[in-house]
């Protein structure tokens, strides 16, 4: 048996030194990381749509550059409802799938997505006096009628003239017929007599002409509210889009799961870690702590990736983040196992500790390997959903691993090597009855 | 006395049989329920009928639903939305008909002086998002043989799929017998329980494969049975502590968790204890029987070739 030699107690002192400075910088910095991550559909609830792209011509082809305009268009408009995360991406080849966080009016996003946006002028008979390709792009405000302060909305035309000419004509026609439809997504077959009754209507507004007009502004004025004013502005200036939307499906994404809820998971989350961790103390002894201050260290770095990858936290995300909790337990009681294993065997401490770490660290690796393998398959051949949970699983092992292989062994290794823990089995959860001697 | 093999006497080998009956007419039992009774699929999965409830002022989703339940509606979903959440978003699943439609948008103008919206939702996000998952998984399923084939030995690599199937098979089917509402948050638990269940076999496979090497002859049956034996009685420990650990957080979700996480948790709960239980008494005792019946084959082969020897 080896003599006992003092107790090192500067490895003891650095053992303390870095887990003082972690738990400062955690709880420094924990909250606002906390506070940064944004949110998935279903945990703070919102609205998610499904689109097929449509192509508005015949002979027109639905292809990749079609729907990346389509996509960029969209993105402009949901800018005019001012969505903090939105996402709109591309599936499949005919697919555009919007995603809109926190939106609460479901039927005006509805409606800002998928509108046209074709606007053009007609008069009653539909014959077509100007189109969007007569308009300044980006020229469309909300303003409000001088004479009525009701709002409205005024678009610019290139040349003004023009509409003094439409103007000077339809003045002429007999009253019930001098009437300028402004149309939004007008299509073959449409008629005005037939739109006049609908209550939804295609025909925006349609002013009798008493007068030329002789001005480059057109003022738009149906029945707005301010908002309504604004949407409308906002999509004539994000520009028609270049395809028909069909809505293949509209969910409101587990809004059921909103803010209140999220706060109990957290709650529920804090109770079980705190369960775990008290777990592992009862049972591992010293061995546990250090775990608790791994994994402790795990869901900060863990909250910190997410955050830094601007990952958007969402219910299978807060799987992965379990299961990664779960591989972090794991990796740490697979180690500690093999320790208790060699300590029993007789071994020194110092060398149950290499022994232990050395065997365990291939199982470990075996195992989460085989995780990691499974998840990037999920992300290369999953969508949406599946993807996240992926990403989310992927970040989980690989920090999970970094913790609780490396932080623990690190840490442990300090006090292991300060001599401080020899010869006291029960440390480890281990009774001096059940050590063989050599 | 410690968790020790010679000392210990869970043979975990013995009764492995009874553990194939059990899991097999499970999973038979299951399998039929699943082609008849099928699982409850929620609105994420089936077509349905989404009516917007505009009230007067804030309302909470109980007042709505006692108001449905006037009429003789049960709704199968409600929340809350509008800004000063006065807007009850109520879910029906199956369409409701002209008729139903409306008699609720009537009896809502009436009460509150506005007619509610009625749209139809489709199932196709849900749809896709299972569909999805599901070939996903398979794939996954082909890439995990490759790599513990690689790293182990084929017949490892089978009966860890094998145990990963019967895990993910044991939640729908526990999900089928009681009828718990199946939706998008339950296939995120499926595919956490796919990683788990891997990963919990492969640390017992890891041992089984120690255990083997330092074996200097495997001929018989027992001498297998030994090293499976051994095998899962050293990593009982630590089977038994990570799930003990993982239910903890989950089962802290199912109590405290609130209502919109609660099949998510149930479902983690139930597919980690399959997990553990598929480890610790499926996974290895498949292996064992491959195995065994490749020792025999060998032997076998051995056997004649020393009898008649090749003319090489």
């Amino acid at each position: 048996m080896a003599k006992r030699k003092g107790v090192r107690k500067g490895f003891i002192a650095l053992f303390f030194v870095i887990v003082v400075a972690f738990g400062a910088l955690i709880a420094t910095n924990v909250m606002d990381n906390v506070e940064d991550i944004s949110l998935g559909l279903d945990l703070q609830g919102g609205f998610e749509v499904l689109y097929e792209a449509e192509s508005l011509s015949d002979g027109m082809e639905i292809n990749e550059e079609v729907l990346s305009d389509t996509v960029a268009s969209l993105i402009a408009r949901i800018d005019v409802l001012g969505v903090s995360e939105p996402v709109v991406s591309i599936e499949g080849d005919d697919r555009i799938r919007v995603q809109l966080p926190g939106v609460e009016d479901q039927n005006q996003a509805r409606e800002l997505l998928s509108t046209q946006a074709q606007l053009s002028i007609r008069d009653v008979d539909d014959e077509l006096y100007l189109d969007g390709g007569d308009l300044v792009e980006g020229g469309a405000r909300q303003s409000f009628d001088p004479n009525t302060n009701q709002p409205v909305v005024l678009v610019q035309v290139r040349d003004g003239s023009l509409f003094g000419e439409i103007t000077s004509e339809i003045r002429q026609r007999p009253i019930g017929e001098n009437l300028l439809a402004i149309w939004l997504d007008y299509e073959e077959g449409d008629t005005f007599s037939e739109e006049m009754m609908k209550e939804d209507s295609k025909i925006v507004s349609a002013p009798s002409v008493n007068e030329t007009i002789q001005s480059s502004d057109i003022m738009i004025s149906g029945s707005f509210t301010v908002e309504e004013a604004q949407n409308l502005a906002g999509i004539l200036n994000a520009g028609a889009l270049p395809v028909e939307l069909v809505e293949l499906s509209a969910n409101s994404v587990g809004a059921s799961l909103g803010e209140r809820s999220l706060e109990l998971a957290v709650n529920a989350g804090f109770i079980g870690i705190a369960l775990i961790f008290a777990y592992m103390l009862v049972y591992y002894r010293f061995l546990g702590a250090v775990a608790i201050i791994t994994l402790s260290m795990y869901i900060y770095v863990v909250l910190v990736v997410f955050n830094w990858m601007n990952a958007v936290l969402t219910l299978p995300g807060i799987a992965a983040l379990i299961l990664g909790v779960g591989m972090a337990v794991d990796a740490n009681i697979i180690t500690f196992e093999r320790i208790k294993d060699e300590v029993r065997s007789g071994k020194s401490t110092m060398s149950a500790f290499r022994a232990g770490s050395r065997r365990s660290l291939s199982t470990i690796l075996d195992a989460n390997i085989t995780t990691i393998l499974a998840a990037g398959v999920l992300f290369y051949f999953g969508t949406s959903a599946v993807q996240g949970f992926a990403v989310m699983l992927i970040v989980s092992i690989l920090t999970s691993f970094l913790t609780a292989v490396f932080a623990s062994r690190l840490l442990l290794g300090l006090w292991v090597n300060s001599r401080a823990l020899n010869k006291k089995p029960r440390l480890f959860g281990v009774k001096e009855r059940e050590i063989n001697e050599l | 006395m410690n968790f020790d093999f010679e000392t210990s006497r869970i043979d975990f080998v013995k009764h492995r049989k009874k553990f194939f009956i059990f899991s097999g007419s499970f999973l038979l039992i299951g399998i039929i329920l699943l082609a008849t009774l099928g699982l409850n699929l929620g609105i994420d999965f089936r077509a349905g009928t989404t009516i917007d409830v505009l009230a007067e002022d804030n309302i909470s989703a109980a007042e709505i639903n006692s108001q449905f339940e006037e009429i003789g509606y049960t709704p199968d979903e409600i929340t809350i939305v509008g800004d000063a959440s006065d807007t009850g978003r109520v879910q029906f699943i199956g369409d409701l008909n002209q008729q139903q439609t409306l008699e609720i948008q009537n009896y809502f103008e009436e009460l509150y002086g506005s007619t509610p919206n009625v749209s139809t939702v489709t199932p196709i996000v849900g749809e896709e998002l299972a569909r999805n998952a599901i070939i996903s998984v398979l794939i996954a399923a082909v890439g995990i043989i490759i790599y513990v084939t690689i790293r182990f030995e084929f017949l490892y690599a089978l009966a860890a799929v094998a145990a990963l199937a019967h895990d993910a098979l044991f939640i729908l089917i526990f999900f089928s017998m009681t009828q718990l509402e199946v939706n998008v948050p339950f296939i995120a638990a499926v595919l956490t329980i796919v990683g788990y269940s891997i990963n919990d076999t492969i640390v017992t496979f890891d041992r089984i494969r120690e255990n083997l090497a330092l074996e200097k002859k495997v001929s018989k049956f027992k001498d297998l049975a030994d090293v499976v034996n051994k095998s899962l009685i050293q990593t009982l420990a630590r089977s038994i502590n990570t799930v003990l650990t993982v239910v903890f957080a989950a089962a802290a979700l199912v109590v405290f968790g609130g209502e919109g996480l609660r099949v998510f948790s149930i479902a983690l709960v139930v597919g980690l204890l399959a997990g553990t239980y598929s480890s610790l008494f499926i996974a290895s005792q498949l292996w064992l029987e491959m195995k065994n019946r490749q020792v025999k084959k060998r032997e076998q082969k051995k056997l004649e070739e020393q009898e008649q020897p090749s003319e090489a």
